[in-house]
C-alpha cells in the first residue's frame, strides 16, 4: 500500500551518500564508500577501495535493489562494465509512481560480509508528539510487512522531549536485537547517534535499513535514508545546499521556489485556493460532480500579484489544462491581490484557458471590480463555480 | 456562551509592531475584543491602535492582567515567545505564526504542558466566540453568535463551513482552528470536550483531514461519551497515492491516517460525515430536528 499526498510540509529528501555523511558525523558507521559520475571514476574507486565493491544508483526512490540499481562487482573492470550499464539508464520502482528517473551518480561501496539484517528508524510520532526510535531483527525487507504480520518483531522507545533519549532505552534496544555483549555495545552507540542525528539535523525521518551485523562482530549502517523538516532548513545551510533539484518534478520545483505548496496530478482542471483544507476539498469537489483535478495548488496566506502569475504559469505549462479554477476565500488573503495577478497572467499569456473564478471575503469587492473590468465574470458559490468549471472541460471535450 | 475565549477575555497580543500583528490588533480589536496590552522586545513605551507595548511578557502581565496571548511573531521566533507566555502563567496561548519547525514544537508542548497551560495551534487561523470576542485572524463578518461549535484543522476552509452556516441561519458559539501542523497543542479530542461540557453548545461541526490520527480519535469520543450532536467532513479524500519518502511514517500511524478510514470511523461513531461543505448545514438540520 502507498501513502498518501500530504499537502502540509514536504519534507527535503537527499541521497544516500549524503544521508551517510551526516551520519557519521554523528558517529554512525557506514561502509567505506566512494560517489563516482562515470565508469571510469568507478573503475578508480574500486581499485581505490578494494574488491569487492558495491555499486549503488543515487535516485532518490526506494526499491532500488528489485530494479538493478544495486550490482555486486569483485574485480575493478566489472565495476566499471556494470556502472557503464547503470548510468544514463532510465530508474523505474514502486516508489517513483510511474515515471522513471534517470540514474547520474553511483555510490561505490566496499562490500561487507553480512551475517544480519536488522532495521532501525527515527521518525515524529505525532499521536504524542515524541521522537520514537523503532528497529527489528527483521531487517532489509519491507518493513511494513513486518509490521503488519508480526508487529512483536518490532520495538519502539519513546525520547522525552526534555531529556531526550535516555541511556538505558538505548540498552534496552540494543539488547531486544542481539544477544552478543559486544554487539549491543555497538548498537547502543549506534541507536544514541542515530537519534541525535535525528533531532540536530531537525529531520523528519532517519531510516537504516539494513542495519548490518557483520561476520567478524562490527555493526555498520549498509542504506541510510534521511528527510529533513523543510520549516528548520534555514538554520541548517549545508543540509539546505544538499537538496538535488534535478531529483524533483520541475514544475514543483518551480513552485516550491515561488512558495506555493503544488502536487502534479493527472487531470485537466488546474486548481488555484488559497489555503490547503480547501485546496483538498476543492479537488474533492471536482471529483464529486465528475471532472478530475489537474493539480493540488495552496497561494499560501498573503498572497501577492506575483504568486498568482507564478502559479497560473505553472498551470498553463501542464498541456492537460483544459480550464483553470480559482476558488479563493479572502481572509489574510486579499481578493484584489489574487484578482490583479490573474490580469496581469492572462495580459502575459498567449494562450488563455476559459477561467472559472469563485471570490469571496476580504476585498472582495476590489477583486471583483477589476475582473469584471476585465471582461472575467465571477461567482460567489464554490459549488456552482466547480460545476461550471466541469462543464466547460467536458464540453470541450465532446466539440 | 462559548469555551477558551469571551467577553471577559484579556488579550496580549506578542509581536503586535510587526506587520501582521499590527494588522491584526485593529481587526480585534474593531470587533470588540478587549486587547489589554502587545509585547515587542526592544519597543516597549510605545503605543499601537491606544494599546500599550511592553518589552517582556512579564511586564504586561504585571501591569494589565491578560488572560490570553496571541502570537504573530515569526516562526525563528514564535517558539520563544510561547514558552515566555507560559512562563509567565498566562492560561491560553494562541500561536497564528505559521512555519516553526516541528521539532521546535516538541520541545515547547512539553514545556507548556508541565506548566499546565492550555495552547491552540500553532499555524491556526485562532479563536473566535462570535459577538464577544475574536482572536486570531479569521474574517469577523462571516460569523453569527449562536450554538453550533465548530472546530477544524484548516483555515479558509473553516471561513467555508461556518459561512454556509451563517446563511443557513445557525449561528456558532465558538469556532477554532487548531491547526494543520504535526505537533499541536489543542487537538479535535480536547476541544470536543470542551464543547461537550458547555452548557451554550449544542451540536457540533468538526472538519478533519487527511494525516494522522485526531480524527480516529475523536470518533472515539464521540461514540463513547459524546451526547451531542456531531457533523463532520474529511478534505483529501480523492488526494492520490503516490510520492512520500521511506516507510517509518506509514508504521507507526498504522492504517489510519487515510479519508476512508477516519469517514469511516465517525460513521460508526453515528457521525454524519458531509460530502461537500454545503451539505452541512442540511445534515446538521436534520440531526437536530430527530
Amino acid at each position: 500500500m502507498r501513502g498518501l499526498v500530504l499537502p502540509r510540509g514536504y519534507p527535503m529528501k537527499v541521497h544516500e551518500y549524503q544521508a551517510k555523511s551526516i551520519l557519521a558525523e554523528f558517529g554512525v558507521p557506514v561502509p567505506r564508500g566512494k560517489l563516482a559520475s562515470n565508469p571510469k571514476e568507478v573503475f578508480s574507486a574500486a581499485q581505490e577501495l578494494g574488491t569487492p565493491v558495491i555499486i549503488k544508483a543515487q535516485v532518490h526512490a526506494g526499491g532500488r535493489g528489485k530494479a538493478g540499481g544495486i550490482q555486486l562487482a569483485h574485480t575493478p573492470a566489472e565495476a566499471e562494465a556494470a556502472a557503464t550499464k547503470m548510468f544514463g539508464k532510465k530508474l523505474s520502482t514502486y516508489q517513483t509512481a510511474g515515471s522513471a528517473i534517470t540514474i547520474r551518480r553511483v555510490l561505490v561501496e566496499q562490500a561487507v560480509q553480512i551475517d544480519k539484517e536488522l532495521y532501525l528508524s527515527v521518525v515524529l510520532d505525532r499521536s504524542c508528539s515524541k521522537p520514537v526510535i523503532m528497529s527489528s531483527t527483521e531487517g532489509g525487507v519491507e518493513i511494513e510487512e513486518v509490521a503488519a504480520r508480526t508487529p512483536h518483531k518490532i520495538y519502539k522507545e519513546w525520547a522525552d522531549p526534555l531529556v531526550g533519549l535516555m541511556s538505558f532505552q538505548a540498552r534496552r534496544m540494543a539488547m531486544n536485537l542481539d544477544t552478543d555483549k559486544n554487539v549491543v555495545k555497538q548498537l547502543g552507540g549506534v541507536i544514541s547517534s542515530a537519534f541525535k542525528a535525528f533531532m540536530i539535523s531537525d529531520a523528519s525521518l532517519v531510516e537504516i535499513n539494513p542495519l548490518v551485523i557483520t561476520k567478524d562482530g562490527k555493526v555498520i549502517a549498509v542504506d541510510a535514508k534521511m528527510g529533513f523538516d523543510d520549516s528548520a532548513l534555514y538554520r541548517h545551510e549545508t543540509i539546505a545546499q544538499m537538496r538535488d533539484s534535478a531529483e524533483e518534478d520541475p514544475l514543483e520545483e518551480q513552485a516550491r521556489t515561488a512558495g506555493l505548496s503544488f502536487v502534479r496530478l493527472d487531470g485537466s482542471i488546474g486548481c488555484v485556493v488559497n489555503g490547503a483544507g480547501l485546496a483538498m476539498a476543492t479537488m474533492d469537489m471536482v471529483k464529486h460532480f465528475g471532472g478530475e483535478p489537474a493539480n493540488f495548488l495552496d497561494i499560501g496566506g498573503s498572497s501577492s500579484p506575483d504568486k498568482v502569475l507564478t502559479a497560473m504559469r505553472i498551470l498553463l505549462s501542464d498541456p492537460k489544462v483544459g480550464a483553470v479554477l480559482f476558488n479563493i476565500f479572502g481572509g489574510i488573503t486579499r481578493c484584489d491581490d489574487v484578482a490583479e495577478g490573474m490580469v496581469r497572467a492572462l495580459n502575459e499569456l498567449d494562450e488563455k484557458p476559459p477561467i472559472i473564478v469563485r471570490l469571496t471575503g476580504t476585498n472582495e469587492d476590489e477583486g471583483r471590480r477589476i475582473l469584471e473590468s476585465n471582461g472575467i465574470s465571477v461567482g460567489s458559490s464554490m459549488e456552482d463555480a466547480v460545476k461550471h468549471a466541469v462543464s466547460v472541460v467536458k464540453g470541450g471535450e465532446e466539440s | 456562551m462559548s469555551i477558551l475565549v469571551d467577553s471577559e477575555t484579556r488579550v496580549l497580543v506578542q509581536g503586535i509592531t510587526g506587520r501582521d500583528g499590527a494588522f491584526h490588533t485593529e481587526k480585534m480589536i474593531a470587533y470588540g475584543t478587549n486587547v489589554v496590552a502587545g509585547v515587542t522586545p526592544g519597543k516597549g513605551g510605545l503605543t499601537i491602535h491606544d494599546v500599550p507595548v511592553f518589552n517582556s511578557v512579564a511586564k504586561a502581565v504585571e501591569q494589565t492582567k491578560p488572560t490570553c496571548s496571541v502570537i504573530y511573531v515569526p516562526a525563528p521566533l514564535a517558539p520563544d515567545a510561547m514558552l515566555e507566555a507560559a512562563d509567565a502563567d498566562i492560561p491560553l496561548i494562541i500561536c497564528i505564526s505559521e512555519g516553526i519547525p516541528a521539532l521546535d514544537m516538541v520541545k515547547v508542548k512539553a514545556f507548556l504542558r508541565a506548566k499546565g497551560v492550555r495552547f491552540v495551534g500553532p499555524n491556526c487561523p485562532g479563536v473566535i466566540s462570535p459577538g464577544q470576542c475574536k482572536v486570531g485572524i479569521m474574517p469577523a463578518d462571516i460569523h453569527m453568535s449562536g450554538d453550533v461549535g465548530v472546530v477544524s484543522r484548516s483555515g479558509t476552509l473553516t471561513y467555508e463551513v461556518v459561512a454556509s452556516l451563517t446563511a443557513a441561519g445557525m449561528g456558532q458559539s465558538t469556532c477554532l482552528g487548531i491547526g494543520g501542523d504535526p505537533v499541536i497543542g489543542t487537538t479535535f479530542l480536547d476541544t470536543l470536550e470542551l464543547f461537550e461540557a458547555d452548557t451554550d453548545t449544542s451540536a457540533v461541526v468538526m472538519i478533519g483531514e487527511i494525516g494522522g490520527n485526531d480524527e480516529e480519535r475523536a470518533a472515539e469520543y464521540i461514540r463513547e461519551s459524546m451526547t451531542k450532536p456531531v457533523v463532520s467532513f474529511i478534505a483529501g479524500r480523492t488526494a492520490p497515492p503516490g510520492k512520500r519518502m521511506g516507510h517509518a511514517g506509514a508504521i507507526i500511524s498504522g492504517a489510519s491516517g487515510t479519508a476512508e478510514g477516519k469517514v469511516k470511523a465517525l460513521e460508526n461513531a453515528g457521525v454524519p460525515v458531509a460530502r461537500v461543505p454545503a451539505e452541512i448545514p442540511t445534515l446538521l438540520h436534520s440531526l437536530r430536528s430527530r
